[in-house]
C-alpha cells in the first residue's frame, strides 16, 4: 500500500510541475526536504535524533559552491557526486565521534557541531561570502546547456528518480540484517554486544548512509537555488527535518516524503493565506500528528492497513 | 586438560564493597555448574567480569585458552562464550524469530545491507531453535507478547544461536511460577545437552541445583565459599547456614 502511494505520490509530483510550471520549485525543494529527512529518520530508527543534520546539507551545498566556482563548466551531475562524496566524508570523520554518544547527549553534540560550521560559514567571508553566500552559475545537465525551465524540469525529475530510488534502496535497508539490526539498538544495545555485534559500528554506518542523503538534498538545494548561504546549515534546519521525519514517520522510507510533502503544503499554504502565524499552523499540525499519530503519517497509514486485515 | 574457563587471582571492589576477592576458578568442558549464593555475594558481579562487562582491579579470565580479560563482550563472545540474562534481553520492538535472525547474524559477523535479514539466515536453524525451546507456534509474535517464561527460553535461545561451547545463565528461573520452572529447565538442559554446551548457571531454588548440576559453587562476599558435588556442597554447615537458611 505504501509503495503505491509512493508511486502515486511521486507521478503527482511530476504532473503537477508540467501543469504549473512555478510549481517546480517548491516541488524540488520538498524533495529534497524528503531526502534530508529520511536521513535523519535513518537515525531515528536507531532512537537517536539528531538536531544538527543541516550541517550535511551545508557541506553538501558548499562544496558545490566551491567546485563550481573552482571548475567552470563542471557537468551538475558531477557537482552533485561531489556534494554527496563531501557531506559522506564529513559524516565519517564526525560519526566515529558522535556515534560513541546517545539520547540528548548524541542530539545536542550533532547541533554544538552544525552551528560551529554555521558560524564559520557567515565568519570567513573571502572563503564563503559569508551572509551573502556564494552564487552558483547554472551548469549543464548531462552536458546540455539548458534555459532556466527546462533546467528545473530536469532537476524535477531527477529528483523524483532519485526519490524513488532512495524509498526502493532505504527500504530494504531498514528491513536488512544491517537495518533491523539498527533498529535493535533502540530497544537493546547491550544485547547487540552480547551477540558479538558492535553497536557503534552499526550506528556508523547508518550515520554516514544519513549523512550522504541530507548532503544530496543539500547538493540539490544548492543548484536549484543557485545560491549558497549559511542558512542552509542552520539549527532551525535541522528542527525542520526531524519536524518532517516526526510527521511522515520512520517505519517506511516513505513516511519522510510524506512528511515532507504535507509540511511544504503546509508552509506554502499558511504562508499565502495566514501570513504571520504559518509557524503557528506548522506547530498545530505537529501537535496533531503526535497527539493522533505517534508512529506519523505512514505509522497511521500501516495500522489502519493492518486494521482491516492486510499487511502493513 | 586446559579448563574451558579460568581465572586467577580476580579482584573487584566497588568503593567499600569487595564484589571479587582474590577469585581462582576454573570450568572443565562437559560440566553443568550451579552457583550459589545469597544476593550481593557477587555472582553476577563474576560473570560479568567472565564476560567482559567488567574489568577486574587484578587478575586474569582466560577462556579456551585466550586471555580475555582486557576484550570487549562481543570479542568474547566470538571464542564462543554465551550468556543470558537475569532479565531476559530480548529486542523488544521485534518479534520472536527475527530476534533469533538478529542472533545468527551475530554469530556470522556479516551484517548485508541489501539481502532481507529472514534470507541472510538459515531458516532451517532458525526453527530448530524454536522447536528446541518450544517457541514454535509464538515465531511470529512481538516479543512484548511472552510471558516471563518464554522470554527467558528466547534469551537462552538467542545465546544458544552463536554456537556457544560455553552458556552463562544468570537465574534462569528467576520471575518465573514456581510450577512452570522445572519444565523450562528441562528444556534448557536437553538444549544444552543435545548442542553439547558446557553449562553455568546462577540458581537459588536447591532442587534445581540437585537435579541439573554436576558440580556446585557457593559465593559468600565475593568469594569461593565451597567448590564440589552438589551432595558435598549442599551438606556443608556454612552452606546449610549462610546461603540454604537453615538454623
Amino acid at each position: 500500500m505504501i509503495r503505491g502511494l509512493a508511486w502515486l505520490g511521486f507521478l503527482i509530483c511530476f504532473v503537477l510541475g508540467l501543469l504549473f510550471p512555478w510549481s517546480k520549485t517548491p516541488l524540488i525543494m520538498a524533495i529534497c526536504y524528503g531526502m534530508a529527512s529520511l536521513g535523519v529518520a535513518i537515525m531515528m530508527r536507531a532512537g537517536q535524533v539528531s538536531f544538527g543534520h543541516a550541517l550535511y546539507a551545508a557541506i553538501g551545498a558548499y562544496c558545490v559552491a566551491f567546485t563550481a566556482r573552482s571548475f567552470p563548466g563542471l557537468d551538475g551531475i558531477i557537482l552533485l557526486v561531489i556534494g554527496v562524496i563531501g557531506s559522506m566524508l564529513a559524516g565519517g570523520v564526525v560519526g566515529l565521534f558522535v556515534v560513541r554518544y546517545r539520547g540528548i547527549f548524541f542530539g545536542m553534540l550533532n547541533l554544538a557541531l552544525s552551528m560551529v560550521v554555521f558560524s564559520m560559514l557567515g565568519k570567513l567571508y573571502n572563503l564563503t561570502g559569508g551572509t551573502d553566500g556564494l552564487r552558483i552559475n547554472r551548469p549543464t545537465f548531462f552536458n546540455q546547456t539548458l534555459e532556466r525551465d527546462a533546467f528545473e524540469t530536469s532537476l524535477l525529475l531527477l529528483s523524483l528518480l532519485f526519490a524513488a530510488l532512495l524509498v526502493w534502496g532505504v527500504q530494504r535497508y531498514f528491513k536488512s540484517a544491517a537495518g533491523e539490526a539498527l533498529a535493535a539498538i533502540k530497544s537493546n544495545e547491550t544485547r547487540l554486544e552480547y551477540l558479538g555485534l558492535s553497536a557503534r559500528r552499526i550506528l556508523w554506518n547508518a550515520y554516514l548512509l544519513s549523512a550522504a542523503l541530507v548532503g544530496l538534498s543539500g547538493a540539490m538545494f544548492g543548484l536549484v537555488q543557485g545560491l549558497v548561504t549559511p542558512d542552509i546549515g542552520a539549527w532551525f534546519r535541522s528542527g525542520e527535518y526531524v519536524f518532517i521525519s516526526i510527521l511522515g514517520g520512520s517505519g517506511h522510507a516513505f513516511g519522510a516524503f510524506l512528511g515532507a510533502g504535507v509540511f511544504e503544503a503546509v508552509k506554502l499554504f499558511a504562508a499565502a493565506y495566514m501570513t504571520g502565524v504559518w509557524q503557528l499552523i506548522l506547530g498545530v499540525t505537529l501537535i496533531i500528528v503526535i497527539l493522533v499519530a505517534p508512529d506519523g503519517i505512514v505509522g497511521l497509514l500501516q495500522k489502519r492497513r493492518s486494521s482491516v486485515g492486510g499487511q502493513p | 586438560m586446559t579448563p574451558l574457563l579460568e581465572t586467577k587471582g580476580l579482584q573487584l571492589s566497588f568503593g567499600g564493597v569487595v564484589a571479587a576477592d582474590n577469585i581462582d576458578f576454573a570450568l572443565q568442558r562437559g560440566e553443568r555448574l550451579a552457583v550459589i549464593g545469597q544476593n550481593g555475594a557477587g555472582k553476577t558481579t563474576f560473570i560479568n567480569i567472565c564476560t567482559g562487562f567488567l574489568k577486574p582491579t587484578a587478575g586474569r579470565v582466560f577462556f579456551d585458552g585466550h586471555d580475555v580479560t582486557d576484550k570487549l563482550p562481543r570479542q568474547i563472545v566470538r571464542l564462543g562464550l554465551g550468556r543470558s540474562f537475569q532479565l531476559p534481553q530480548l529486542f523488544l520492538d521485534h518479534s520472536v524469530r527475527q530476534c533469533l535472525e538478529i542472533a545468527a547474524v551475530g554469530r556470522s559477523g556479516q551484517l548485508p545491507f541489501f539481502k532481507s535479514l529472514s534470507d541472510a539466515v538459515d531458516q532451517h536453524e532458525i526453527n530448530d531453535t524454536l522447536h528446541l525451546v518450544g517457541l514454535s507456534a509464538r515465531a511470529d509474535e512481538p516479543t512484548l507478547a511472552l510471558p516471563e517464561g518464554q522470554r527467558k527460553l528466547l534469551d537462552i535461545a538467542m545465546a544458544l544461536m552463536l554456537q556457544p561451547k560455553l552458556l552463562i545463565m544468570d537465574e534462569p528461573t528467576s520471575g518465573v511460577a514456581s510450577e512452570d520452572k522445572m519444565a523450562l529447565m528441562d528444556t534448557v538442559m536437553q538444549a544444552l545437552k543435545e548442542r553439547e554446551v558446557t553449562s553455568w548457571f546462577v540458581e537459588h531454588d536447591i532442587d534445581i541445583v540437585n537435579r541439573y548440576a554436576t558440580r556446585v559453587a557457593a559465593w559468600i562476599a565475593g568469594k569461593v565459599a565451597a567448590d564440589g558435588s552438589p551432595a558435598e556442597v549442599l551438606a556443608l554447615p556454612q552452606i546449610q547456614r549462610e546461603i540454604l537458611g537453615h538454623p
